[in-house]
C-alpha cells in the first residue's frame, strides 16, 4: 500500500480516445446490471443516496463514466461534454480499482489526493462504504459474463494485472 | 495478552478484522443510536446475527455501541437497539446514557455493560458510581488522559479499562462537544455524526482545495498537500493575531509505541478507532496491532509502526498520553 499509483501510459489513453462509445456503455451497463442483482444489498446500503448521479472520472482514460446506481446504468461520456451529475469522483483508474477491490482504502487514498470529490459527499461516502461492503470482483463478474470464454478471458485478466500493476480482482489477503 | 478491540462498519469489515486477527470487534446499527451513524454503514439486526456466528465461530467477541444520547420521547429506538443486540447474542454493549444504562441493567440484566468513550468518565469516583449503580464492566477512556492519569485511576477501580491507540481523534473530553451542532445543527452525541457528510463540501480554487462544513471554510490546502476531512476541531482558524490549528492539528493517533507502559497502567484492552473506513484499513491496522500486542505479551520489541499513510493528514501523535495542552 506504500508504492505510488499506476496510471495508465497516455498512448493508451490516445489509442483508445477514438473508441465508439456505444458498445463501452453496454458493456458498462451490463456489468453493472450484473453486480447490482448479484449484490442487492449494495442499493439498499445507499438509501436514498442510490438515486444519485455519480460522474466517475477516471483521469487517465479518455472517457468518464455516469454511474445510477438505483437505475443499475452506467454510460460512457466523452470529456468535452461531461453530463450533470449530483457528485464527482476523480483519480487514475488504478485507485477506483484498488478501492473496490479492498486493496486501497479510500479515505488514505483522498488524504493523499490521489481521489478527489465535489458535489454530494454524503452520496459518494454511501456509495464507497456499499462497494466497498459487497466484496466485488471485478475478474469474477466479467467471467461470469462471457459464458464459455470465461477461462480465457481470467487467464488474460491475470496477464493484464501483471502487466499492468491495475488490481483486477478481489484482495482475499490483505497483506 | 492485552485484548485488541476494533472497529467494523460493514460486515464484510468485521469478516476482515476477524481474519487479521482481532480478539473483539466492536459495531453498531444503522440508525441514530450509534455515533457512528454514516450514510451507508452499519448493521441490520440480521447483519449484527450473521456477523456474531462468523466471530463466535473464529474465537472473537462482538461489541456493539448503542452510544448516543436518547431524545425524549424517542426512547424505543434506543431500547430495540438493546434487544436486537441481546437477541443477536453480542458479548458486550457500549453504552453513554444514564437512562438507557438503567434499563440495560433492569430489562437486559445478562447482557454484559460496557461505559462507552461518549460518556467521558475520567476520574475513579465518575467510574465508580457507573460500576456500583450499573454494573458496568469495563469503561472506554477519553482521550484527554496521559499514561500516568490513566495508571492512577486503575489503583482506585476494579472495573477493566480500555483506551484507544490508533484512529481519528476526538480531542474534546467526549460526549460534551458541541462544535458540531453549531455549525450543522448535527452532533455526534445525538445524531452519531461529527461534521456530517451531508453538511460537507469540496471544492478546487485556484491550487487550493477548499474544505467546507455548513459553508463554513474549515481548510483551504495547497495541491500538494494532504487533504484533510473537515472536522471542527481539526480546522484552522483566525483567533486573535494567531492563525491556525488552534485545538488540533489534522494528524490522527498512533500510540503502537505506547503499548507496554499501557499494560504497566492496567490497562485490559486497547480500541482502534475506524468504524468509518474501508476493509482494507482495518485490515491492514488489525494485523499491524495484532502483532504489537503479540510481541508486548512476549516481552519482544514492538514492530515498527508502518500505518501513517492511513491517518488523516497523513501524520500521527501519540494525543494526550504524552501530551503538554496548548
Ligand atoms: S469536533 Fe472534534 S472534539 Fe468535537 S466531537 Fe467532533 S471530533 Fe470530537
Amino acid at each position: 500500500m506504500t508504492a505510488p499509483l499506476p496510471r495508465l501510459p497516455h498512448a493508451l489513453r490516445l489509442a483508445a480516445l477514438p473508441l465508439p462509445l456505444r458498445p463501452l456503455s453496454l458493456l458498462l451497463g451490463a456489468l453493472t446490471r450484473r453486480m447490482a442483482q448479484a449484490h442487492p444489498e449494495m442499493t439498499r446500503r445507499m438509501g436514498d443516496h442510490a438515486d444519485r448521479h455519480f460522474l466517475i472520472d477516471p483521469v487517465d482514460l479518455p472517457w468518464l463514466l455516469l454511474l445510477h446506481p438505483q437505475g443499475q446504468t452506467m454510460t460512457a461520456h466523452r470529456r468535452s461534454r461531461p453530463p450533470a451529475c449530483d457528485a464527482r469522483i476523480a483519480g487514475p483508474l488504478s485507485a477506483f480499482l484498488a478501492m473496490m477491490h479492498g486493496a486501497e482504502d479510500g479515505d488514505a487514498l483522498f488524504f493523499s489526493r490521489d481521489l478527489a470529490v465535489e458535489g454530494d459527499t454524503a452520496a459518494v461516502l454511501a456509495l464507497r462504504n456499499a462497494i466497498d461492503d459487497a466484496e466485488l470482483d471485478l475478474a469474477g463478474e466479467l467471467a461470469a459474463l462471457s459464458g464459455p470464454l470465461a477461462g480465457p478471458l481470467r487467464q488474460a485478466l491475470l496477464r493484464a494485472e501483471r502487466a499492468s500493476g491495475l488490481t483486477l480482482h478481489r484482495q482475499d489477503d490483505f497483506a | 495478552m492485552m485484548e485488541l478491540v476494533c472497529p467494523a462498519g460493514t460486515p464484510a469489515a468485521l469478516r476482515a478484522a476477524v481474519e487479521a486477527g482481532a480478539h473483539a470487534v466492536y459495531c453498531g446499527f444503522a440508525d441514530e443510536t450509534n455515533a457512528r451513524n454514516f450514510p451507508g454503514l452499519n448493521f441490520t439486526p440480521e447483519d449484527m446475527a450473521e456477523g456474531v456466528r462468523f466471530a463466535h465461530a473464529r474465537g472473537a467477541k462482538v461489541l456493539v455501541a448503542i452510544n448516543t444520547f436518547p431524545r425524549a420521547g424517542a426512547e424505543p429506538l434506543w431500547h430495540r437497539a438493546l434487544a436486537h443486540a441481546e437477541a443477536a447474542g453480542v458479548d458486550a454493549v457500549i453504552l453513554a446514557d444514564l437512562g438507557l444504562l438503567a434499563h440495560a441493567a433492569e430489562h437486559h440484566p445478562g447482557l454484559r455493560r460496557h461505559l462507552s468513550v461518549q460518556a467521558a468518565a475520567a476520574n475513579p469516583d465518575a467510574i465508580n458510581l457507573y460500576a456500583s449503580a450499573f454494573g458496568v464492566r469495563r469503561v472506554v477512556l477519553p482521550r484527554v488522559l496521559t499514561v500516568e492519569e490513566i495508571a492512577a485511576i486503575n489503583r482506585e477501580i476494579d472495573v477493566e479499562t480500555e483506551v484507544f491507540v490508533f484512529g481519528g481523534l476526538c480531542v474534546m473530553a467526549e460526549g460534551r462537544c458541541s462544535l458540531s451542532s453549531y455549525a450543522t445543527g448535527k452532533s455526534p452525541n445525538m445524531n452519531g455524526v461529527c461534521s456530517p457528510a451531508s453538511h460537507v463540501a469540496y471544492a478546487e480554487e485556484g491550487n487550493d482545495l477548499a474544505a467546507r462544513l455548513g459553508g463554513f471554510t474549515i481548510h483551504r490546502t495547497a495541491r500538494t498537500a494532504p487533504a484533510p476531512y473537515p472536522t471542527l476541531c481539526k480546522g484552522c482558524f483566525t483567533s486573535g493575531p494567531q492563525t491556525g490549528h488552534i485545538f488540533e492539528d489534522p494528524v490522527s493517533l498512533d500510540a503502537t509505541h505506547l503499548i507496554p507502559r499501557l499494560a504497566g497502567a492496567g490497562v485490559r484492552a486497547l480500541k482502534i478507532e475506524g468504524r468509518q473506513r474501508s476493509r482494507a484499513y482495518v485490515a491492514q491496522v488489525v494485523r499491524a496491532f495484532r502483532a504489537a500486542v503479540e510481541a508486548q505479551a512476549a516481552g519482544r520489541p514492538l514492530p515498527e509502526s508502518q500505518l501513517a499513510r492511513l491517518a488523516e493528514g497523513q501524520k500521527a501523535t501519540t494525543g494526550a498520553y504524552a501530551k503538554t495542552w496548548r
